[in-house]
């Protein structure tokens, strides 16, 4: 597919033909207005007359998909792209793999793909709800440009997911699109529908502890979509890929800035009391890690899933990066489970398929522990005696079949006494965000930031740390 | 994503589990999956289904779903509700669990059960579903559902049963029925035909909903009549209960009489022999090598009918105690037992013993108290008990030989039977004997009396039999059409083994389905339908290699493999 660029009512960068879909324009009329609606409600409060140094996507070429200019949030281009790909795709995973990929819905799958992207769809909304304040404690200029770029492109993600829903689910789709702009994140009576998309995001620590840890759930999510049957989506997907790296990236060195900071705080106090001088206590950092990593977690799914075995066995899902495997039908192979069993833990195997979830989840789980590696190397760098850890996967889950026991953050199964006795040890407790509510005030002058955070190895685009990357005075 | 009813952690085999026996007395205190408390009119039920406590190994019962283990508890429920609980009103069936109501029959449970233990559970869980509608129909209680979670499968028909049906609305709790795009099966626990039959759902409508297998949430659920409303999660509780008060209100009018002081039911406690068990009213024995039962029930003594003819508060004092309640809870039991526990039985003798004037004398004092609550209970227990012979794929043979007194309510046991052998011998006269009880009190789930039902084209016979009340011997009542076969003293031996030995070596399927077609001359009702056509469809679709087979969906569901379908229509 060619690059059309044409727009509607000049604001839709796209190459999907929406200049001559006239069905499709005219859902997305319907929709903008609404989506502008929930912007100004829900999106970050306050700034949407601040010009931000922010990157659009324009177009899929190399030059065009990271362009760079002031914009106000509200004007923001949300644009619709799908990755050019190369050839003729085939399907990639599951009983039809090798066969050519569908490029319209196929009806047995209609309702279980439906059901995938709006699960997906509804998590990006959510967390730009979940983030809307946080501009009010943003702790340098560079941050708060950081946390509206991943806020716009979260917006311009859920356009990707609506383009799909619009372009290939007629009404109900349509119907869908709406829904998303009713939900509200942690609200008991229209809650988003996913945990972690519920939990309040309410300071900078757990802002950071998101992106690293919950977008990189999204990221997985994003890569097994992008081995879907379903050829829009696979595309669609591996485009917001591109994106999500950079949300993954400000998560992963913002939470580095913080480490190295509290190594120095460390260092400089005589007790070594890192909150005595006003930073963030390791502590406190590893009960945030435990806290954020462990609800992403519950964002793959159940263990044993026949959902999952569905969606890999009909092609609508691969695993991550699933040409790395010879065998893409996934019969026969077996998954090494610890379950629990009358009160102790025992290991089953079970299908393959059933443990998609799981095998996800791995390639997650792997991915935590090199940035883990990473942040314990800036600890050594900095000559600090502390090092961080990941918790057990059974540890502190809401979902799947570990989320009726209780386990302690090494993974050895405990009681409920026990759990309750250590829980303000091991998670995030309110006491923590009145603590850092009280460290996190707002730095908007050029080049400064907060006490709590080291600044960043460089700037934006190759512009210098004290660019106004914000116009916050305008 | 998250599965809507996942139920297993896997590992599982799919052979077909050994069947436990299955006791089908309960009592409350050692209920493993229900909650229920009362709050003087109301009565809230709430499913916790323990999912370490299935009825048989081999599978977990996850999310509020449930196997007959789970199910003999409601049944116990909504009955102990009735005689124990004649205070409440209105009942709210809702669920412990704050993100699933109910997620329906437990899909491992049914992949690892033979076809019979599935019919089994299947014509159970109905018969309890009518049960509570019965009980919100004629008790005075009506039963709401508080839908606070996912409500999917047997779980929305569950709520089907009810009166009204509230839905949650919080974006993600749906009313669904999965079984055909999931499973490859039908809901079968009356979802079908109650949408269209009860709530008069639209045809089309209910097909899209039925093949839609997330299910319909939200306003949708509403304007298609799925739902009665939905209410935010934040004012749930508060919503349901403001309705429930105002059922309250409603299902206040008329009430029968008597104070409303409950009755405790006993536990029966048979006496349990090798090839027995046997009751204070009520004895069964079986023969496995010959595969037949034989089921005698005491009719009501001279006591039992002079403490009838006593009055309800009497009849109340007596409680459990009281020869019809007893006797019919017995029987009830009995046949269950039968079902379940002895499936090599295929022929079931019934003899009725006692004296038939006895019965008649009975039967009119205890019509004569039933204004009284209580005595409108046991009525409609045993009609329901009745109703459960019917629907029982056991052949029947009645044997009116001497000593027996098939008369009135328990003439109801003869005309429930297949066939009814009377013995004509003038030296030792055996009679049968009509009462109120045969002319409506005691019907059938078409709605017919079963005298009604068996002279379906003998108008003058059935108008010459009602109201009559004098004892009918083998002649007259054989000439009423009550009699199928009238043997004297010399055949009487001969005959009869022959006939159980013929019957005997029939096909057990050919004879069930003939039996059940004969049964119910007549009229259908939604009830007749689900046991019917909603059943017979689903026993056959559960036998179908689409669905059973090794490729089946439902023995795929939750396997890594896919089912392949012979989609040749048949
Ligand atoms: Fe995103
Ligand atoms: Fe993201």
């Amino acid at each position: 597919m060619t690059s059309v660029n044409v727009d509607l009512n000049g604001k839709i960068p796209n190459n999907v033909g929406l200049s001559e879909d006239a069905k499709l324009q005219r859902a997305l009329e319907g929709w903008l207005p609404r989506y502008l609606d929930w912007w100004n409600e829900m999106g970050p409060s306050d700034f949407a007359d601040k010009p931000v140094f922010l990157r659009t996507a324009v177009s899929v070429d190399p030059g065009g998909w990271a362009h760079y200019d002031y914009v106000r949030m509200p004007d923001y281009r949300w644009g619709i792209f799908l990755d050019p790909g190369n050839g003729p795709a085939t399907i990639k995973a599951g009983d039809d793999a090798g066969k050519p990929a569908w490029l319209d819905v196929p009806g047995e799958h209609r309702n279980a793909l439906r059901r995938i992207i709006v699960t997906q769809a509804d998590t990006e909304p959510a967390s730009v709800e979940q983030q809307r304040l946080l501009g009010h404690i943003a702790p340098s200029l560079y941050d708060l440009r950081n946390l509206f770029q991943v806020n716009v492109e979260e917006g311009r993600h859920l356009w990707a997911m609506v383009y799909l829903l619009h372009k290939f689910f007629g009404r109900d789709g349509r119907d869908e699109a709406d829904e998303l702009l009713l939900r509200r994140s942690g609200n008991a009576d229209k809650p988003r529908i996913l945990g972690a998309f519920n939990q309040p995001c309410d300071h900078w620590l757990s802002f950071f502890a998101f992106t690293m840890f919950t977008d990189r759930d999204g990221k997985y999510q994003l890569a097994a979509l992008s081995e879907s049957g379903f050829d829009p989506l696979a595309r669609t997907t591996q485009f917001m890929l591109t994106e999500e790296a950079h949300h993954l990236f400000v998560g992963e060195t913002g939470m580095d800035r913080i480490i190295k900071r509290s190594a120095e705080l460390q260092k400089l106090d005589p007790n070594g009391d890192v909150r005595a001088q006003g930073g963030i206590d390791f502590d406190l950092i590893q009960r945030t890690i435990n806290y954020w990593y462990t609800y992403s977690l519950d964002l793959f799914g159940g263990e044993v899933s026949s959902n999952a075995s569905t969606f890999f066995a009909t092609g609508l899902k691969g695993r991550y990066r699933e040409e790395q495997y010879s065998d893409h039908l996934a019969l026969e192979g077996s998954y090494r489970l610890p379950v629990i069993e009358g009160g102790r833990m025992v290991e089953n195997d079970v299908p393959l398929r059933t443990a998609m979830n799981e095998v996800l989840r791995d390639a997650y789980v792997a991915d935590c522990e090199r940035a883990l590696r990473k942040w314990n190397k800036t600890l050594e760098a900095s000559g600090s005696p502390t090092r961080l850890t990941l918790p057990s996967r059974r540890f502190h889950r809401h979902q799947g079949i570990y989320a009726d026991h209780h386990f302690d953050p090494q993974g050895n199964l405990i009681s409920a006494e026990q759990y309750a006795a250590n829980q303000a040890r091991w998670v995030l407790v309110p006491e923590d965000n009145t603590y850092l509510l009280s460290i996190m005030k707002p730095v908007y002058e050029p080049g400064k930031f907060a006490n709590w955070i080291a600044p960043p190895a460089k700037g934006i685009e190759g512009r210098p740390m004290d660019f106004e990357y914000v116009k916050v005075h305008a | 994503m998250q599965d809507v009813a996942h139920a297993s952690a896997g590992g599982h085999s799919h052979a077909t589990a050994p069947n436990p026996v299955v006791d089908f007395e309960v009592q409350p205190r050692s209920y493993h999956h229900w909650k229920v408390s009362y709050e003087g009119p109301i009565a809230r039920v709430a499913m916790a289904v323990d999912p370490a406590a299935p009825l048989r190994d081999g599978y977990e019962l996850k999310l509020n779903s449930y196997d007959l283990g789970v199910d003999i508890e409601l049944a116990d429920i909504v009955r102990r509700m009735r005689f124990e609980h004649p205070e409440v009103r209105v009942v709210v069936l809702t669920s412990a669990n704050d993100r699933v109501f109910c997620a329906g029959a437990n899909i491992h449970m049914l992949g690892t059960s033979s076809h019979a233990w599935k019919v089994n559970f299947c014509k159970f869980t109905n018969e309890t579903r009518c049960e509570l509608e019965e009980a919100t129909a004629a008790s005075h209680q009506t039963w709401v559902a508080a839908c606070n979670g996912t409500t999917a499968g047997g779980g929305y028909e569950l709520a089907l049963a009810c009166k009204e049906i509230y839905l949650q609305d919080d974006g993600n709790s749906a009313v669904s029925l999965p079984e055909v795009p999931l499973l490859g099966v039908l809901p079968g626990t009356g979802g079908l035909t109650r949408l269209v039959d009860k709530r008069m759902v639209r045809r089309d409508r209910a097909d899209v909903f039925s093949t839609t297998a997330e299910g319909i949430r939200g306003k949708k659920a509403v304007q298609w009549g799925l739902v009665d409303a939905i209410f935010p999660r934040s004012k749930f509780d508060e919503k349901v209960l403001e309705r429930a008060k105002a059922l309250v209100t409603a299902a206040s009018a008329n009430l029968p009489t008597g104070e409303r002081k409950g009755v405790t039911l006993d536990a029966l406690h048979p006496e349990r022999t090798s090839n027995g068990r046997k009751y204070r009213h009520v004895e069964l024995t079986w023969d496995d090598t010959t595969r037949t039962a034989s089921l005698t029930i005491h009719g009501p003594t001279p006591d039992d009918v002079a403490l009838v003819e006593r009055g309800a508060d009497a009849i109340v004092r007596a409680g459990a105690d009281v020869w019809a309640l007893r006797a019919f809870r017995e029987l009830d039991d009995a046949l269950l037992q039968l079902r379940v526990n002895h499936m090599l039985v295929g022929l079931v003798a019934v003899r009725v013993v006692g004296d038939p004037s006895c019965a008649q004398a009975h039967d009119a004092a205890l019509i004569k108290a039933r204004d009284h609550w209580f005595v409108r209970e046991v009525m409609l227990h045993m009609g329901r008990v009745l109703r459960r012979m019917d629907n029982t794929s056991r052949s029947f043979f009645a044997f009116a030989d001497k000593g027996t007194a098939f008369a009135g309510c328990l003439l109801e046991v003869a005309l429930a039977s297949d066939r009814l052998y009377m013995l004509d011998d003038t030296s030792s006269p055996v009679h049968l004997a009509l009462s109120e009880f045969n002319e409506g009190a005691l019907p059938m789930h078409t709605g017919l009396t079963r005298l009604q039902c068996r002279l379906l084209g003998a108008k003058p016979q059935l108008d010459a039999l009602v109201g009559r009340r004098e004892l009918l011997d083998a002649e007259a009542g054989d000439e009423a059409g009550l009699v199928t076969v009238k043997l004297d003293d010399i055949d009487w031996d001969d005959d009869t083994r022959i006939a159980i030995e013929e019957r005997a070596s029939l096909s057990p399927d050919a004879l069930t389905g003939m039996e059940q077609n004969l049964r119910f001359a007549g009229p259908e009702t939604p009830d007749s339908k689900i046991y019917a056509r909603l059943s017979a469809w689903q026993n056959w679709i559960f036998i179908r290699p689409n669905a059973t087979g090794p490729e089946g969906a439902l023995t795929l569901y939750a396997r890594p493999e896919r089912p392949q379908f012979d989609w040749s229509r048949v």
